[in-house]
Parts: structure tokens; sequence; C-alpha cells
């Protein structure tokens, strides 16, 4: 069955699918014609085998995307593609689980998408910190990924490590990219991710047959182009200087920019300020707090998430005032020093008369 | 492998409070031995305040002399153009602020971004002429040292990169915003070893000469 017939019997209109289209591709910057393209593959596309792996991760990045609001065309894609492996959605277990696995592979060898979500334990640690049915994170995305066409990493710990890498890092973790080298890998990061991002690349790959350009952390452009504050709606307050100081103060309440809150929005690429969460209700800086950069690598680690970016995260004051006052004080010795030794100087020093002088010679 | 987060969070952290150090430090050493040279003691009467005689000539000595400017008058305005716009820069840009703020719990109202924006290109450009400007004047380029060279690479990567980071002009942020705390790191750590000096000696210079006018009851 093609992806338009699967639409069609779950009560898609052509209308609401071509909707769906024209979002994506102005989402992904492509012109308005484009639309029609994406619709025409998508509709036509055969069921392609998607394999979902989940190594060290929360599910919240399958529970953004599931639970986002249904029911979606963006779920319905999901649900079309054929989802032949990932553990948290899957009926199956165990054995069964790893057979069906195996079947995709060797019957879509080569063609298959490979998303994977959550991070592993690297190629020096000590594997025995997350299996599955007795197979180590490393062993199963390297058997799986050979036969794969691309890696869609999704979310940020599958990016670039998240929690799980954050210090001290007590699982030796590394994202998919780590360990990923021949392989095309896309990142789609994000904690979680917005589930149209996710949706949306899986519909470029089917449209298209390759993935779309990336910037250079591999992330779609398309999505992670441009800065959460670049595109923040509190940004007119952030120039002209007015902030929330508290979270319940009258710059709070008047919606003022939440920079000194911690907000790492001038840090973080992702498309929350455009897209927006829940079906387009509202995203975490609307809602009055501070955006923790969670797009970003190593966010768990960039420094506290309510502290202002450009704060330092050292002792300042105290280091200067005591580099201050040792510096006061070695300048008192070395002009003590000095000091003296012209004095010494001046004492020792005796007035010759013409006399002497002949006297000596 | 160090990602472009762990130099953010390295220069942001330990390399701040090194160079905020060293920067102390150093002015500290620097200045109490400037002012324990001490002064021969004068016996003669004061025919004025040397305290108000001091601050006066500090305050004037902010406008130039007719003299001066009618020699040279790019110096003097491409000197006052780029000096301003490094002071309004530096304390007066949102971030900055807030750093100030953070750190030694005072504030003070900053301007608008896209003034500081402004402010910060006519500033890159006045540095450049008067890069320019020294290469080309025979006089200035004999008197030159490498010291005048590299004070004065050290005062435009800060605004530089600076300006790069608002903008976004490199990539990643983490990458340029570090470069940028790193400039300036550098800037402070070399500031007490070399002509920067004068951004706290120049004062106390004006003092000093306004001062002993003063005590003579005249005026300088
Ligand atoms: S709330 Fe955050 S993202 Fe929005 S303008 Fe302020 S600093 Fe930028
Ligand atoms: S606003 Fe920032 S922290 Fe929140 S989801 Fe978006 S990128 Fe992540």
């Amino acid at each position: 069955m093609t992806l338009g017939e699967t639409l069609e019997r779950n009560g898609i209109s052509r209308r609401g699918f071509l909707k769906f289209c024209v979002t994506t591709a102005s989402l992904m910057a492509l012109p308005p014609t484009a639309a029609t393209a994406i619709a025409e593959a998508l509709a036509s596309a055969r069921r392609p085998s998607v394999i979902w792996l989940s190594f060290q991760e929360c599910t919240g990045c399958t529970e953004s995307l599931t639970r986002s609001f249904a029911p979606t065309l963006e779920n319905l894609i999901l649900e079309t593609i054929s989802l032949d492996y990932h553990h948290t959605l899957q009926a199956a277990a165990g054995e069964a689980a790893e057979l069906a696995r195996e079947q995709a592979m060797h019957a879509n060898e080569g063609k298959y998408l490979l998303v994977v979500d959550g991070s592993l334990p690297g190629p020096g640690s000590n594997p025995g910190y997350s299996t599955i049915a007795g197979i180590s994170n490393l062993q199963m995305l390297e058997e799986t990924v050979a036969g794969a066409a691309a890696v869609v990493a999704v979310g940020t710990c599958a990016a670039f490590g998240g929690l799980p890498v954050a210090d001290p890092n007590p699982t030796g973790a590394v994202p998919v990219s780590a360990v990923v080298r021949d392989k095309p890998v896309i990142n789609v990061s994000g904690c979680p991710p917005l589930p149209m991002v996710i949706t949306g690349v899986l519909a470029h790959y089917l449209t298209f047959g390759k993935l779309p350009e990336l910037d250079e952390y591999g992330r779609p452009l398309a999505f992670f182009g441009q800065s959460i504050h670049d595109r923040c709606y509190r940004r007119p307050f952030y120039d002209k200087g007015r902030f929330a100081e508290t979270f319940d103060d009258e710059g709070a309440k008047k919606g003022w920019c939440l920079y000194r809150l911690g907000c790492k929005g001038p840090m973080a690429y992702n498309a929350c300020a455009t897209m927006k969460w829940n079906g387009g209700t509202s995203w975490p800086i609307e809602s009055g707090h501070p955006c923790l950069g969670c797009s970003e690598p190593d966010f768990w680690d960039a420094g506290g998430f309510y502290k202002a970016l450009s704060v330092p995260t050292g002792n300042i004051g105290g280091t200067a005032a005591v580099a201050g006052l040792a510096g006061v004080a070695a300048g008192a010795v070395g002009g003590y020093l000095s000091g003296r030794a012209k004095k010494d100087a001046r004492t020792a020093h005796r007035q010759v008369t013409a006399d002497e002088l002949e006297q000596k010679l | 492998m160090m990602t472009p987060m762990d130099f953010l969070l390295l220069v942001r952290g330990p390399l701040f409070v090194v160079a905020v150090a060293i920067f102390m430090l150093g002015f500290g050493i620097r200045l109490v031995e400037i002012l324990m040279l001490g002064r021969a003691r004068n016996f003669a009467e004061p025919r004025g305040s040397a305290m108000l005689g001091g601050f006066r000539t500090v305050y004037r000595r902010f406008s130039p002399d007719p003299g001066t400017f009618e020699r040279a008058p790019f110096d003097v305005v491409i000197g006052i153009l780029w000096h301003v716009g490094f002071i309004v820069a530096l304390f007066l840009f949102i971030p900055h602020v807030e750093l100030i703020r953070k750190t030694f719990g005072i504030a003070w109202p900053a301007l608008p971004n896209p003034m500081i924006d402004a402010i910060a290109v006519i500033t890159l450009l006045a540095l450049f002429a008067a890069l320019v400007q020294r290469l080309r004047d025979p006089v200035k380029r004999f008197l030159s040292t490498p010291q005048d060279y590299l004070v004065w690479t050290l005062t435009f990567l800060p605004l530089l990169t600076g300006y790069l980071a608002y903008h976004r002009m490199i990539n990643p942020y983490p990458l340029i915003l570090g470069l940028h705390i790193l400039s300036v790191e550098i800037f402070l750590i070399v500031a007490p070893f070399t002509k920067l000096t004068h951004m706290v000696t120049a004062f106390v210079a004006r003092w000093y000469n306004g001062a002993t006018f003063g005590r003579k009851g005249v005026q300088s």
C-alpha cells in the first residue's frame, strides 16, 4: 500500500494532505512549487522500512512524537512508514523483537532508514551499562547501521550525547556520530525535538530520496538554521534592555526578555520560536521560562540554566579583590625595597674632597 | 577532543578568573610602585589646593588643546572617536552590563543594541584608520615599536570578535563567543605590562600635573 492510500483509509482528505505538504515545504524553506513534488512523492511512496533503536534515553523523544497532538498528519506519516522495530511502540519483546529487526534488515538491505534515540556506552567503556536482549548498544548499532541507507539521530542524546554525557559521564556515553563514520548521519537535536522536525526530515527523505542540507553540527538547516533569539517574540525587549529579574516580578508579567534569568536563546538553534509546541499552542519562552538551549551540545554543562550567558562561571568578584590586594601588597614590598636601596645608597654615600683624592693618587 | 562548548566553558570559567587575577595583580603592583616613588617634600607655602587643581586638570585634559588639534586634527578626531566608541561598547552593551552586575553587584542602564552595533562599526573603522595612518606617516612609522602594533591588535580583536559574535558570522556560536571572551582575556593579561597601563596611569599623570600647578595657584 502506498502512503497516499493509507492516508485516505485513515480519513485524511487530499486537501488536508496538501496543506501538510505546503507547510512542510515552507518550513524547509523550499519554493512553493516543491509542495506538489512532496505531495506526489509522498503519496506514491512505498512504505519505507524504518528501524528505530533506543539506547540510553528517557523515551521523551518518542513521547514527543506520539503524544504531541492526536491525530495528526505527522503521526500518520510516522505510522505509515513501516516502523519495523521500535522497542517502545512494538508489541513484540525479547528474541521475537530481535528477530523482527533482523528480518527487516535483511529484507531491506541497504535501503532502510535507521533512527536512533539515546546515547550509547562508547567503545572504551563497559558495554554492560546498556544492553538489549543481551546485545550491547554498540554492537547493535554497528550491526544495524551496516545495511542502512542513512542514520537519523533523534534527540540531543543521540545527536550530541545529551544527559548521559553530562559531567561526569559515568557510562562513558558517546553520540551516534562518534561511532557511525561511513553512513550519512543527520542530527535532529532537541530535548525532545519538535515532532514536526522529526517528521519533516522523514518527509524530506521520502520526497527527495536524500537527506536535507545540514549545518556544522549535522542538523537540518531548514529547522536549525536560525537561533531562538533571532526569532524570539521577546527580542524587542532584549534590544531595548527590558528584562524580567525574577519569575514573578513586573517584568515577567509584562513579558519582558528572560536573558537575565539565564535564557540560552542566543546560543540555541531550534525551531521552537516559529513552530511552537503542542500543535502551535505555546513554547517555553512564551510560557515564561528561559530557553535551556536543549538542542545544543553539552547543554547540561553549559554553565547553569539560570545564569545569564555573558556572566562568567567562576568567582570573579572575589578573585579580583584578592588579586588586587595581593598586587598592592607585592607593589608595596617592591616599593619599600627599592626605597630602602635608595636610602642605603644615600647614607653610604661619602663626599670626597679634592685633598683626599690627591692623597690617594 | 575539545568541543566549541568545552572551549566556551573554559574561557567563561577558569581562564577568565586567571585573566582577571593577573590584571588586578599586575595593576596593583604597577600602581603602588608608582605611588611609592614619592616626591621630595615641598616646603614652599601652598597658594592653592593641590587636590582641586589635580582633579580640575584630570577633567580639563579631556578636551584637546587647540595647538595639538591644529597640528594633527586627524589624530585627535580619530583618537577620540575610537576611545569613546570602545568605552561605550564595553560599558553600555547589555550583556556586558549584565556581567558587571552579576560580578560586582553594580549596574547602570545600557544602550539599545542597534546603537551599540553602529558604534562598534564606527569604532572598528576608526581603529583601522588609525593603523593605516600609522603605517603611512613616515614619522609615526619610525616611532612605532612592535609593542604599538601588538597593543593595536589586542584592542581591535575584542571589538571584531564581538561584532562577529553579535551577527553570528562564525559558526558554531559557542566558538565565536569563546573567541571573543578569549580576546578580552588576552587584553586583560597583557594590559598591566604594556602601554595599555595608560588606562589608569593617564589619570595619575594628569592629576599630578594639575596638583603641582594647583599648589602654586596657577592653572595648568
Ligand atoms: S527571551 Fe531569550 S531568546 Fe527571547 S529575546 Fe530574550 S534572550 Fe533572546
Ligand atoms: S525553547 Fe530552547 S530549551 Fe526549550 S525546547 Fe526550544 S530549544 Fe529546547
